[in-house]
């Protein structure tokens, strides 16, 4: 028996070969589903897996600032500035005060709330003229590197899975999560 | 102007002022019946046919045969999205908004459909697609479309919208567009797919789980996590879109339909779901997609969509020629369920009179049903719950000015906000999930713009 019910109470029910139209014959629906889904392998899954937060493990590798420095001239500072302090593409990753009674400023240091999610995000759709084209070794020194940038970590510290999901983001506690109320 | 245009033009003001059921010429929704004034200067003198006119040219000789996909009319163009200029810094992004004050009807034509793209439109080729869902699962499993063509699937028409829609109306000057430019973030169509609850109970949900993460096909591998209890409530994988494969800008070859909430959360190009005990915290549920109070905290997870009504007609840069009877027709939705009715005021929100509803009742509409090939037997369902619905109300412009604001109330008995008191609640930081209600002004030369009141 399948542990969600997907059911439909305006369904007619047809039993026995004979359709019963009267609403007194209405039924829950039970829509089975014909299991084609096929087995995958957690080695497969190394591959399909698009998914780094901090719970799903973030994969191996490590990088510092200092070492993101090239990439992020290269591949980052065209659109976010040389010092992330925004370019042509107007998208500040440096700078920024939530709390100041000017128009918040939102950028990885002054609003993001996770470390996990800098991460994420750079190595599935950043730069966005060729996601996915820097390795893992890479999105850690890039994103040790933003952090740098944002003041929040020295330019030698290493970052890896550990590193990044301990580090507290300044914005951490700036969130009202309100999934519940609905 | 003759004597008998005047004396009908008198006689529909007087009956006007009787039928008038709100203020500025808002006229009952039952005008017309039995008063004679619907052929009100309508008598026209008729003769034979092709007595006293030209026989059109396509009247005259045959036209093309059938064609495999048939194309709009050639005089029915200029009904487009607003795609705006491609910006190379942000390769394919953007958004295009449905040409609402365009549409009539429900359900929007598929190449209408709003887009909202984070990194362009992929051009997937469904054999080479995967549907994965892993994580807190008894099994991993991988589903292809052809797989999922065999699956059960059910039918919903049902609204999308983003929840950027009509953020412009947060700022402090009211900005002279359309309806499509202000609030076209919104569509509606039948979506046809499968519950994911039956996707996720093959591959079996561990008790500790609480939160999907979906992530789609496209360069930007667009993730959103939403709550399993909503995942398996009313959740589709969804592949069809108004009768046809989902277009690519829809997501093809599958997307999720999150019916009621936030569009961003109804991932296109679906290809994985993943789940976990807590969510994911994605880039476009912490840096966008949250909103930020007047005490600088900000609210995340804000999920569905507000009571909400716009009038489409007359609407921003229209313009209004002559005095006299008009519809004010709408649409209006809500993400908590139906609506339940729909007011309009034309005195700027001072007297109120309600607006005939078309409702989505299934008579003499199509019904898909289905049946496994065997045992089971599983009829279609019909559900208006958070589709579009339209409205209108009879007005009489006198060629005075006009504010024109419509109210809906939903079957939760939200009553859609004002402006003012929306930004009190929500502050004047916010961009998304603008619900409140909208105000057209009708200048006494006609000229339609959009104001604040």
């Amino acid at each position: 028996m399948s542990m969600f019910k997907t059911t439909c109470f305006s369904a007619p029910l047809l039993a026995l070969g004979l359709a019963l139209t009267s609403p007194l014959a209405m039924s829950q629906e039970t829509l089975e589903s014909p299991q084609l889904g096929r087995k995958i392998t957690s080695s497969e899954l190394i591959e399909l897996d698009l998914i780094a937060s901090n719970e799903s493990a973030l994969p191996a590798g490590s990088g510092t600032a200092f070492q993101g420095r090239e990439i992020y001239a290269a591949q980052c500072a065209s659109c976010h500035g040389p010092d992330g302090s925004g370019g042509p593409a107007n998208q500040k990753l440096v700078g920024g005060n939530i709390k100041s009674t000017e128009d918040p400023v939102r950028t990885v240091g002054s609003y993001w709330p996770h470390g996990s999610t800098l991460f994420d995000y750079v190595r599935r759709a950043m730069p966005a003229n060729a996601p996915k084209s820097l390795s893992d070794t890479e999105v850690y020194q890039v994103v040790a590197y933003v952090l740098f940038m944002n003041g929040l970590i020295d330019q030698y510290k290493i970052i890896n899975a550990d590193t990044l999901l301990s580090l507290k983001m300044p914005n951490a506690g700036g969130f009202i999560d309100m999934s519940a109320s609905h | 102007m003759s004597i008998k245009k005047e004396c009908e033009l008198t006689r529909l003001e007087s009956a006007s002022a009787e039928l008038a059921v709100a203020g500025n010429g808002l006229l009952s929704r039952r005008l017309l019946l039995g008063l004679g004034l619907g052929g009100a200067g309508l008598s026209v003198a008729s003769g034979a046919l092709g007595a006293d006119f030209d026989i059109p040219a396509w009247s005259k000789q045959p036209g093309p045969g059938p064609s495999g996909y048939g194309q709009p009319s050639r005089f029915a163009t200029g009904i487009q999205r607003d795609p705006g200029r491609a910006n190379p810094l942000y390769p394919g992004g953007g958004a295009s908004r449905t040409p609402l004050h365009q549409l009539r009807g429900t359900i929007t034509p598929n190449g209408l459909h709003f887009e909202r793209h984070h990194a362009g439109v992929p051009d997937v080729d469904p054999t080479q697609h995967t549907l994965v869902i892993n994580g807190l699962v008894a099994q991993p499993l991988a589903f292809d479309y052809e797989s999922l063509l065999r699956y059960p699937m059910v039918s919903r028409t049902q609204f999308l919208e983003c929840s950027g829609n009509s953020g412009a109306l947060f700022r402090d000057t009211a900005i002279d567009g359309t309806a499509q430019s202000i609030n076209g973030l919104v569509s509606c169509a039948e979506w046809t797919g499968i519950p994911l609850s039956v996707l996720l109970d093959e591959a079996g949900v561990s008790p500790e789980a609480r939160w999907i993460s979906a992530v789609g096909a496209d360069a930007a591998s667009m993730g959103r996590s939403i709550p399993l209890d909503k995942a398996v409530d009313d959740v589709l994988v969804a592949l069809f879109q108004n009768g046809e494969p989902l277009r690519p800008e829809q997501g093809y070859p599958m997307r999720l339909f999150v019916p009621g909430w936030e569009g961003n959360v109804s991932v296109k190009w679906l290809t994985q779901i993943k789940l976990s005990k807590e969510p994911s915290q994605f880039r476009d549920e912490t840096s966008k997609y949250t909103d930020t109070l007047s005490d600088r905290r900000s609210l995340q997870f804000t999920f569905p969509m507000g009571v909400k009504s716009i009038i489409t007609s007359p609407s921003g840069k229209m313009q209004l020629n002559n005095p006299g009877l008009y519809q004010i027709e709408g649409l209006a939705w809500s993400g908590a369920g139906s609506i339940a009715k729909v007011e309009i005021s034309a005195d700027g929100g001072v007297t109120w009179a309600q607006a005939a509803l078309d409702t989505q009742a299934g008579d003499k509409s199509l019904v898909r049903f289905r049946l496994p090939w065997h045992w089971n037997a599983n009829p279609a369902q019909l559900i208006s719950s958070k589709s579009l619905v339209r409205f209108r109300l009879p007005w009489h412009w006198n060629a005075n000015p006009a504010q024109l604001i419509s109210r809906a109330t939903d079957s939760a008995g939200n009553l859609q906000p004002t402006r003012s008191q929306l930004l009190a609640e929500k502050g004047a930081l916010a961009f998304y999930h603008f619900n409140a209600q909208q105000c057209w002004a009708v200048t006494s030369s006609g000229e339609v713009k959009n104001v604040y009141v």
